[in-house]
Protein backbone atom coordinates (compact mmCIF):
# COMPACT_ATOMS: atom_id res chain seq x y z
CA UNK A 1 0.00 0.00 0.00
CA UNK A 2 1.32 3.39 -0.79
CA UNK A 3 1.22 6.07 1.16
CA UNK A 4 -0.18 9.48 -0.15
CA UNK A 5 2.48 12.44 0.33
CA UNK A 6 1.15 15.09 3.08
CA UNK A 7 -0.35 18.04 1.61
CA UNK A 8 2.07 20.93 1.27
CA UNK A 9 1.48 22.69 4.55
CA UNK A 10 -0.97 25.88 3.48
CA UNK A 11 0.06 29.18 3.10
CA UNK A 12 -0.51 31.48 6.39
CA UNK A 13 -3.93 33.52 5.29
CA UNK A 14 -3.72 37.63 5.26
CA UNK A 15 -5.46 39.03 8.31
CA UNK A 16 -5.36 42.76 6.67
CA UNK A 17 -5.74 44.35 3.34
CA UNK A 18 -5.06 47.48 2.30
CA UNK A 19 -7.18 48.86 -0.11
CA UNK A 20 -6.18 51.91 -1.70
CA UNK A 21 -9.45 53.52 -3.43
CA UNK A 22 -7.97 56.10 -5.39
CA UNK A 23 -4.56 57.96 -5.21
CA UNK A 24 -6.39 61.21 -5.83
CA UNK A 25 -5.53 63.84 -2.49
CA UNK A 26 -5.90 67.24 -1.61
CA UNK A 27 -3.18 67.07 0.17
CA UNK A 28 0.54 67.04 -0.90
CA UNK A 29 2.49 65.40 1.56
CA UNK A 30 6.01 64.95 0.87
CA UNK A 31 5.98 61.70 2.68
CA UNK A 32 3.19 60.29 1.01
CA UNK A 33 3.31 56.76 0.71
CA UNK A 34 1.83 56.09 -2.33
CA UNK A 35 4.11 55.59 -4.98
CA UNK A 36 5.54 57.52 -7.09
CA UNK A 37 3.78 56.82 -10.26
CA UNK A 38 0.76 57.44 -8.97
CA UNK A 39 -2.75 56.04 -10.50
CA UNK A 40 -4.78 58.50 -11.93
CA UNK A 41 -8.87 58.42 -11.89
CA UNK A 42 -9.27 56.80 -15.15
CA UNK A 43 -7.66 53.37 -13.98
CA UNK A 44 -9.47 52.98 -10.70
CA UNK A 45 -11.68 50.42 -9.90
CA UNK A 46 -15.59 50.73 -10.60
CA UNK A 47 -17.90 50.17 -7.45
CA UNK A 48 -19.03 46.78 -8.38
CA UNK A 49 -15.07 45.69 -8.69
CA UNK A 50 -13.94 46.87 -4.88
CA UNK A 51 -17.07 45.23 -3.55
CA UNK A 52 -16.38 41.76 -5.24
CA UNK A 53 -12.69 42.04 -3.68
CA UNK A 54 -14.39 42.71 -0.29
CA UNK A 55 -16.41 39.70 -0.19
CA UNK A 56 -13.42 37.43 -1.85
CA UNK A 57 -11.12 38.57 1.15
CA UNK A 58 -13.52 38.00 3.46
CA UNK A 59 -14.29 34.91 2.17
CA UNK A 60 -10.20 34.50 2.05
CA UNK A 61 -9.55 34.79 6.06
CA UNK A 62 -9.06 38.76 6.21
CA UNK A 63 -10.61 40.16 9.42
CA UNK A 64 -9.99 44.15 8.49
CA UNK A 65 -9.70 46.53 5.93
CA UNK A 66 -7.70 49.67 6.15
CA UNK A 67 -9.74 51.87 3.29
CA UNK A 68 -7.12 54.00 2.14
CA UNK A 69 -6.06 56.26 -0.52
CA UNK A 70 -4.89 59.05 -1.35
CA UNK A 71 -7.84 60.69 -0.06
CA UNK A 72 -10.52 57.34 0.56
CA UNK A 73 -13.22 60.25 0.72
CA UNK A 74 -12.36 61.32 -2.82
CA UNK A 75 -14.63 58.47 -3.72
CA UNK A 76 -18.06 59.15 -4.28
CA UNK A 77 -18.84 55.80 -3.61
CA UNK A 78 -17.14 55.42 -0.29
CA UNK A 79 -20.82 54.64 2.65
CA UNK A 80 -21.52 51.66 -0.02
CA UNK A 81 -18.03 50.35 -0.20
CA UNK A 82 -18.43 50.67 3.71
CA UNK A 83 -21.31 49.19 4.38
CA UNK A 84 -20.43 46.09 1.59
CA UNK A 85 -17.84 45.55 3.56
CA UNK A 86 -19.45 45.64 6.90
CA UNK A 87 -22.74 43.04 5.13
CA UNK A 88 -19.62 40.55 4.62
CA UNK A 89 -18.01 40.89 8.77
CA UNK A 90 -15.30 42.65 7.78
CA UNK A 91 -13.79 45.15 10.27
CA UNK A 92 -13.21 48.76 8.81
CA UNK A 93 -10.63 51.32 9.48
CA UNK A 94 -10.94 54.56 7.63
CA UNK A 95 -7.78 56.48 7.04
CA UNK A 96 -8.61 59.82 5.89
CA UNK A 97 -7.00 63.37 5.84
CA UNK A 98 -10.12 64.64 6.64
CA UNK A 99 -10.05 67.07 3.74
CA UNK A 100 -12.95 66.56 1.33
CA UNK A 101 -15.16 64.72 4.63
CA UNK A 102 -18.29 66.57 5.49
CA UNK A 103 -20.08 65.91 9.07
CA UNK A 104 -23.21 64.07 6.83
CA UNK A 105 -20.66 61.78 5.36
CA UNK A 106 -19.43 61.21 9.01
CA UNK A 107 -22.68 60.10 10.16
CA UNK A 108 -23.24 58.25 6.90
CA UNK A 109 -20.66 55.89 7.70
CA UNK A 110 -21.40 55.51 11.36
CA UNK A 111 -24.62 54.35 10.17
CA UNK A 112 -23.06 52.04 7.32
CA UNK A 113 -20.96 50.34 10.48
CA UNK A 114 -17.91 51.89 9.52
CA UNK A 115 -15.47 50.78 12.76
CA UNK A 116 -12.60 53.34 13.59
CA UNK A 117 -11.09 56.39 11.75
CA UNK A 118 -7.43 57.15 11.61
CA UNK A 119 -7.12 60.94 10.88
CA UNK A 120 -3.88 62.63 9.91
CA UNK A 121 -2.26 65.95 10.96
CA UNK A 122 0.76 67.07 9.97
CA UNK A 123 1.39 69.22 13.19
CA UNK A 124 0.64 70.92 16.19
CA UNK A 125 1.81 74.39 14.30
CA UNK A 126 -1.19 75.10 12.44
CA UNK A 127 1.07 77.38 10.04
CA UNK A 128 3.75 74.30 9.45
CA UNK A 129 1.00 71.76 9.45
CA UNK A 130 -0.62 73.82 6.19
CA UNK A 131 3.15 74.00 4.55
CA UNK A 132 3.50 70.13 5.03
CA UNK A 133 0.56 69.12 3.94
CA UNK A 134 0.95 71.87 0.89
CA UNK A 135 -2.76 72.96 1.54
CA UNK A 136 -3.86 76.20 3.13
CA UNK A 137 -6.55 75.76 6.21
CA UNK A 138 -5.70 71.85 6.81
CA UNK A 139 -4.65 72.35 9.84
CA UNK A 140 -8.19 73.64 10.66
CA UNK A 141 -10.32 71.95 8.52
CA UNK A 142 -9.33 68.19 10.65
CA UNK A 143 -10.16 70.45 14.10
CA UNK A 144 -13.39 70.04 12.54
CA UNK A 145 -13.49 66.47 11.19
CA UNK A 146 -12.17 65.20 14.68
CA UNK A 147 -14.78 66.69 16.65
CA UNK A 148 -17.38 65.63 13.98
CA UNK A 149 -15.95 61.90 14.67
CA UNK A 150 -16.08 62.07 18.52
CA UNK A 151 -19.59 63.39 18.45
CA UNK A 152 -20.76 60.66 15.85
CA UNK A 153 -19.20 58.31 18.43
CA UNK A 154 -16.60 56.85 16.41
CA UNK A 155 -13.23 55.98 18.27
CA UNK A 156 -10.18 58.74 16.69
CA UNK A 157 -6.70 57.49 15.84
CA UNK A 158 -4.45 60.45 15.17
CA UNK A 159 -1.85 59.91 13.09
CA UNK A 160 1.37 61.69 12.92
CA UNK A 161 4.33 61.33 10.39
CA UNK A 162 7.15 63.01 12.03
CA UNK A 163 10.06 64.29 10.40
CA UNK A 164 12.94 67.49 10.34
CA UNK A 165 10.09 69.98 10.17
CA UNK A 166 8.14 68.69 13.40
CA UNK A 167 9.40 65.81 15.03
CA UNK A 168 10.37 69.13 17.64
CA UNK A 169 6.41 68.89 18.83
CA UNK A 170 6.41 65.07 19.36
CA UNK A 171 4.98 65.25 22.56
CA UNK A 172 3.14 68.17 21.64
CA UNK A 173 1.32 66.47 18.89
CA UNK A 174 0.19 63.56 21.46
CA UNK A 175 -0.84 66.26 23.58
CA UNK A 176 -3.33 67.41 20.72
CA UNK A 177 -4.09 64.11 20.25
CA UNK A 178 -5.61 63.75 24.23
CA UNK A 179 -7.15 67.17 23.79
CA UNK A 180 -9.05 65.88 20.42
CA UNK A 181 -10.09 63.12 22.38
CA UNK A 182 -8.33 60.07 20.45
CA UNK A 183 -8.15 56.97 21.76
CA UNK A 184 -5.37 56.40 20.38
CA UNK A 185 -1.84 58.18 18.63
CA UNK A 186 0.35 56.79 15.91
CA UNK A 187 3.47 58.77 16.35
CA UNK A 188 5.00 57.43 12.92
CA UNK A 189 8.51 58.42 11.98
CA UNK A 190 8.83 58.80 8.83
CA UNK A 191 9.74 55.55 6.58
CA UNK A 192 11.65 56.45 3.54
CA UNK A 193 9.37 54.85 0.93
CA UNK A 194 7.17 56.40 -2.10
CA UNK A 195 7.59 60.38 -2.09
CA UNK A 196 9.48 60.12 1.48
CA UNK A 197 11.96 58.91 -0.36
CA UNK A 198 12.99 61.42 -2.94
CA UNK A 199 12.31 64.17 -0.43
CA UNK A 200 14.38 61.86 2.12
CA UNK A 201 17.15 65.14 2.76
CA UNK A 202 14.70 67.75 3.38
CA UNK A 203 12.73 65.19 6.17
CA UNK A 204 15.86 63.58 7.70
CA UNK A 205 15.87 64.62 11.31
CA UNK A 206 19.21 64.97 13.71
CA UNK A 207 19.75 61.89 15.37
CA UNK A 208 19.36 64.30 18.82
CA UNK A 209 16.00 65.15 17.49
CA UNK A 210 15.11 61.95 16.83
CA UNK A 211 16.65 60.30 20.24
CA UNK A 212 14.69 63.17 22.20
CA UNK A 213 11.60 62.96 20.37
CA UNK A 214 11.23 59.54 20.78
CA UNK A 215 12.12 59.43 24.89
CA UNK A 216 9.52 62.46 25.25
CA UNK A 217 7.24 60.28 23.95
CA UNK A 218 7.48 57.28 26.04
CA UNK A 219 7.33 59.27 28.81
CA UNK A 220 3.77 60.47 27.46
CA UNK A 221 2.89 56.62 27.43
CA UNK A 222 3.20 56.26 31.36
CA UNK A 223 1.70 59.42 32.30
CA UNK A 224 -1.53 58.91 29.54
CA UNK A 225 -1.37 54.99 30.63
CA UNK A 226 -5.19 53.69 30.48
CA UNK A 227 -6.12 57.33 28.71
CA UNK A 228 -4.51 56.85 25.00
CA UNK A 229 -2.87 54.40 23.18
CA UNK A 230 0.63 55.48 22.31
CA UNK A 231 1.83 53.72 18.99
CA UNK A 232 5.69 54.53 17.61
CA UNK A 233 6.15 53.56 14.10
CA UNK A 234 10.56 53.23 14.76
CA UNK A 235 13.13 55.93 12.95
CA UNK A 236 14.93 52.65 11.12
CA UNK A 237 17.84 54.86 9.82
CA UNK A 238 18.72 54.95 13.60
CA UNK A 239 17.96 51.40 14.55
CA UNK A 240 19.45 48.50 15.89
CA UNK A 241 17.30 46.08 14.63
CA UNK A 242 14.96 46.05 11.64
CA UNK A 243 11.12 46.06 11.59
CA UNK A 244 9.01 42.92 11.04
CA UNK A 245 8.20 44.90 7.59
CA UNK A 246 4.48 43.86 6.92
CA UNK A 247 4.70 41.29 9.48
CA UNK A 248 6.84 39.17 7.13
CA UNK A 249 6.38 39.00 3.04
CA UNK A 250 3.44 37.56 2.20
CA UNK A 251 2.04 36.43 5.28
CA UNK A 252 -0.47 38.95 6.75
CA UNK A 253 -1.12 41.61 4.36
CA UNK A 254 -2.38 42.34 1.35
CA UNK A 255 -2.54 45.50 -0.80
CA UNK A 256 -5.25 46.45 -3.48
CA UNK A 257 -3.90 49.59 -5.66
CA UNK A 258 -6.51 51.84 -7.22
CA UNK A 259 -6.24 50.04 -10.72
CA UNK A 260 -6.67 46.26 -9.10
CA UNK A 261 -3.17 45.46 -8.84
CA UNK A 262 -2.20 43.27 -5.41
CA UNK A 263 1.06 43.81 -3.66
CA UNK A 264 2.57 42.21 -0.96
CA UNK A 265 2.74 45.85 0.55
CA UNK A 266 2.47 49.52 -0.55
CA UNK A 267 6.12 50.04 -1.65
CA UNK A 268 6.75 46.66 -3.57
CA UNK A 269 6.31 47.97 -7.03
CA UNK A 270 9.96 49.77 -6.44
CA UNK A 271 11.79 46.15 -6.59
CA UNK A 272 12.18 45.32 -10.33
CA UNK A 273 11.27 42.15 -11.89
CA UNK A 274 8.14 41.22 -9.27
CA UNK A 275 4.82 40.12 -11.63
CA UNK A 276 1.83 41.47 -9.95
CA UNK A 277 -1.35 39.97 -10.58
CA UNK A 278 -4.53 41.88 -10.66
CA UNK A 279 -8.01 41.56 -9.03
CA UNK A 280 -9.27 41.94 -12.55
CA UNK A 281 -7.52 38.80 -14.09
CA UNK A 282 -7.39 36.76 -10.47
CA UNK A 283 -9.12 35.54 -7.30
CA UNK A 284 -7.89 37.42 -4.69
CA UNK A 285 -7.42 34.14 -3.28
CA UNK A 286 -5.02 32.79 -6.32
CA UNK A 287 -3.42 35.91 -5.96
CA UNK A 288 -2.19 35.21 -2.27
CA UNK A 289 -1.21 31.89 -2.63
CA UNK A 290 -0.33 31.47 -6.08
CA UNK A 291 0.82 35.17 -7.65
CA UNK A 292 5.00 35.47 -8.50
CA UNK A 293 5.38 38.52 -6.74
CA UNK A 294 3.87 37.00 -3.34
CA UNK A 295 6.36 33.70 -3.47
CA UNK A 296 9.47 36.05 -4.22
CA UNK A 297 10.03 36.43 -0.87
CA UNK A 298 7.43 34.32 1.36
CA UNK A 299 8.68 32.10 4.24
CA UNK A 300 12.32 32.34 5.06
CA UNK A 301 14.09 30.25 1.52
CA UNK A 302 15.13 33.47 -0.04
CA UNK A 303 17.21 34.57 2.46
CA UNK A 304 20.81 35.03 2.42
CA UNK A 305 23.50 35.37 5.29
CA UNK A 306 23.77 36.49 7.58
CA UNK A 307 19.58 36.00 7.80
CA UNK A 308 19.33 32.45 7.05
CA UNK A 309 21.29 31.20 10.32
CA UNK A 310 19.94 34.15 12.13
CA UNK A 311 18.21 33.20 15.79
CA UNK A 312 15.86 36.17 14.89
CA UNK A 313 14.60 35.10 11.05
CA UNK A 314 11.40 34.39 12.31
CA UNK A 315 10.77 37.98 14.67
CA UNK A 316 11.70 40.12 11.77
CA UNK A 317 11.63 37.97 8.66
CA UNK A 318 15.10 40.18 7.62
CA UNK A 319 13.57 43.52 7.58
CA UNK A 320 12.05 44.84 4.53
CA UNK A 321 13.20 44.18 1.29
CA UNK A 322 11.95 47.56 -0.31
CA UNK A 323 14.97 49.24 2.02
CA UNK A 324 16.81 46.71 1.16
CA UNK A 325 16.76 47.72 -2.60
CA UNK A 326 16.54 51.14 -2.21
CA UNK A 327 19.43 51.28 -0.37
CA UNK A 328 21.72 48.47 -1.45
CA UNK A 329 20.21 47.70 -4.87
CA UNK A 330 19.51 43.97 -3.56
CA UNK A 331 16.12 43.06 -2.15
CA UNK A 332 17.13 39.77 -0.99
CA UNK A 333 19.94 41.40 1.73
CA UNK A 334 19.10 41.66 4.80
CA UNK A 335 17.72 44.78 5.57
CA UNK A 336 20.61 47.95 6.31
CA UNK A 337 18.78 48.87 9.22
CA UNK A 338 20.01 45.32 11.20
CA UNK A 339 23.50 45.67 12.99
CA UNK A 340 24.35 42.63 11.34
CA UNK A 341 23.84 43.74 8.15
CA UNK A 342 27.07 44.21 6.61
CA UNK A 343 26.29 47.19 5.02
CA UNK A 344 24.35 48.85 8.43
CA UNK A 345 27.03 51.83 8.42
CA UNK A 346 25.24 53.48 5.28
CA UNK A 347 22.28 53.83 7.37
CA UNK A 348 23.73 56.17 9.63
CA UNK A 349 26.12 57.77 7.22
CA UNK A 350 23.07 58.09 4.91
CA UNK A 351 20.88 59.75 7.85
CA UNK A 352 24.05 62.21 9.33
CA UNK A 353 24.71 63.44 6.20
CA UNK A 354 20.98 64.36 5.49
CA UNK A 355 20.16 65.73 8.44
CA UNK A 356 23.43 68.24 8.68
CA UNK A 357 22.71 69.64 5.24
CA UNK A 358 20.58 72.79 4.50
CA UNK A 359 16.46 71.46 4.49
CA UNK A 360 15.99 72.53 0.98
CA UNK A 361 12.18 72.16 -0.81
CA UNK A 362 10.12 69.52 -0.65
CA UNK A 363 9.08 67.69 -3.76
CA UNK A 364 5.34 67.69 -3.16
CA UNK A 365 2.97 64.48 -3.72
CA UNK A 366 1.12 65.75 -6.95
CA UNK A 367 0.23 64.09 -10.07
CA UNK A 368 1.96 65.48 -13.37
CA UNK A 369 -0.22 67.47 -15.17
CA UNK A 370 -1.11 64.51 -18.43
CA UNK A 371 -2.92 62.31 -15.84
CA UNK A 372 -6.32 62.63 -14.42
CA UNK B 1 -17.61 42.47 50.98
CA UNK B 2 -16.56 46.07 51.19
CA UNK B 3 -18.74 48.12 49.78
CA UNK B 4 -15.56 48.99 47.20
CA UNK B 5 -15.55 45.44 46.38
CA UNK B 6 -18.94 45.14 45.81
CA UNK B 7 -19.40 48.06 43.57
CA UNK B 8 -16.11 46.41 41.72
CA UNK B 9 -18.27 43.86 40.75
CA UNK B 10 -21.38 45.85 39.86
CA UNK B 11 -19.69 47.03 36.88
CA UNK B 12 -20.91 46.03 33.32
CA UNK B 13 -18.14 45.41 30.85
CA UNK B 14 -19.12 46.46 27.49
CA UNK B 15 -16.62 46.59 24.08
CA UNK B 16 -17.12 50.18 22.48
CA UNK B 17 -17.36 51.26 19.26
CA UNK B 18 -14.52 50.04 17.28
CA UNK B 19 -14.14 47.08 19.22
CA UNK B 20 -15.85 43.44 18.16
CA UNK B 21 -15.65 40.30 18.68
CA UNK B 22 -15.79 37.93 16.40
CA UNK B 23 -15.73 34.09 15.21
CA UNK B 24 -12.85 33.99 12.92
CA UNK B 25 -14.22 31.06 10.11
CA UNK B 26 -10.92 30.34 8.41
CA UNK B 27 -9.11 29.73 11.31
CA UNK B 28 -11.99 28.57 13.37
CA UNK B 29 -10.92 30.65 16.50
CA UNK B 30 -12.66 33.91 18.57
CA UNK B 31 -10.85 37.03 17.77
CA UNK B 32 -11.08 40.57 19.48
CA UNK B 33 -11.09 43.41 15.98
CA UNK B 34 -9.64 47.14 17.96
CA UNK B 35 -8.03 49.99 16.25
CA UNK B 36 -4.45 48.12 14.43
CA UNK B 37 -5.07 45.50 17.15
CA UNK B 38 -6.54 41.85 16.86
CA UNK B 39 -6.67 39.60 19.82
CA UNK B 40 -6.98 35.91 19.48
CA UNK B 41 -8.92 34.46 22.34
CA UNK B 42 -8.36 31.32 24.32
CA UNK B 43 -11.27 29.00 25.14
CA UNK B 44 -11.40 30.81 28.14
CA UNK B 45 -10.75 34.64 26.97
CA UNK B 46 -13.49 33.84 24.49
CA UNK B 47 -15.95 32.51 26.81
CA UNK B 48 -15.47 35.75 29.19
CA UNK B 49 -15.66 37.86 26.27
CA UNK B 50 -19.11 36.30 24.95
CA UNK B 51 -20.80 37.00 28.41
CA UNK B 52 -19.43 40.74 27.80
CA UNK B 53 -23.15 41.79 26.09
CA UNK B 54 -23.68 45.01 28.36
CA UNK B 55 -26.37 43.58 29.89
CA UNK B 56 -24.34 41.33 32.58
CA UNK B 57 -22.72 42.85 35.12
CA UNK B 58 -18.93 41.63 36.28
CA UNK B 59 -20.10 39.80 39.73
CA UNK B 60 -22.96 38.00 36.93
CA UNK B 61 -20.11 37.20 34.52
CA UNK B 62 -18.02 35.71 37.33
CA UNK B 63 -21.12 33.67 38.68
CA UNK B 64 -22.19 32.29 35.56
CA UNK B 65 -18.73 31.04 34.55
CA UNK B 66 -18.07 29.66 38.08
CA UNK B 67 -21.27 27.41 37.90
CA UNK B 68 -20.16 26.05 34.31
CA UNK B 69 -16.70 25.22 34.76
CA UNK B 70 -17.64 24.03 38.78
CA UNK B 71 -14.65 26.40 39.75
CA UNK B 72 -13.96 28.02 42.59
CA UNK B 73 -15.56 31.40 42.37
CA UNK B 74 -12.80 33.87 43.79
CA UNK B 75 -10.01 31.73 41.49
CA UNK B 76 -12.51 32.98 38.38
CA UNK B 77 -12.73 36.18 39.91
CA UNK B 78 -9.66 37.23 39.86
CA UNK B 79 -8.87 35.21 36.43
CA UNK B 80 -12.10 37.63 34.73
CA UNK B 81 -10.88 40.86 36.47
CA UNK B 82 -6.99 40.63 35.29
CA UNK B 83 -8.58 39.30 31.19
CA UNK B 84 -11.26 42.74 31.66
CA UNK B 85 -9.22 45.22 33.08
CA UNK B 86 -5.89 44.51 31.31
CA UNK B 87 -8.31 45.30 28.15
CA UNK B 88 -9.53 48.19 29.33
CA UNK B 89 -5.95 49.81 29.80
CA UNK B 90 -6.16 49.56 26.34
CA UNK B 91 -8.99 50.74 25.60
CA UNK B 92 -11.05 47.52 24.42
CA UNK B 93 -12.98 46.91 26.90
CA UNK B 94 -15.12 49.89 29.05
CA UNK B 95 -16.92 49.63 32.42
Amino acid sequence: MTKAAPAPSPNALPIGLLAELTHRCPLACPYCSNPVALEGRSVEMTTADWKRVFTEAAALGILQVHLSGGEPAARRDLVELVKQCADVGLYTNLITSGIGVTEALITALYDAGLDHIQLSIQDSDPASADRIAGYKGAFDKKQDVARWIKAAGFPLTVNAVMHRANIERSAAMVELAVALGASRVEIAHTQYYGWALPNRAALMPSRADTDKAVSEVAALRERYRGEIVIDLVIPDYHATYPKACMGGWAKQFMNVTPSGKVLPCHASETIPGLEFWSVRDHSLSDIWHASPAFNAYRGTDWMKEPCRSCERRDIDFGGCRCQAFALLGDASATDPACHRSPDHAVMASIAEAEASGPIGEYVYRRFPATVI
Amino acid sequence: MTATEKAALERIPTFPRGVRLKHDEARQEWVLLAPERLIKCDAIAAAVLALCDGQRSLGEIIETLALHYKADQAVIARDVVALLEGLQEKKMVRM
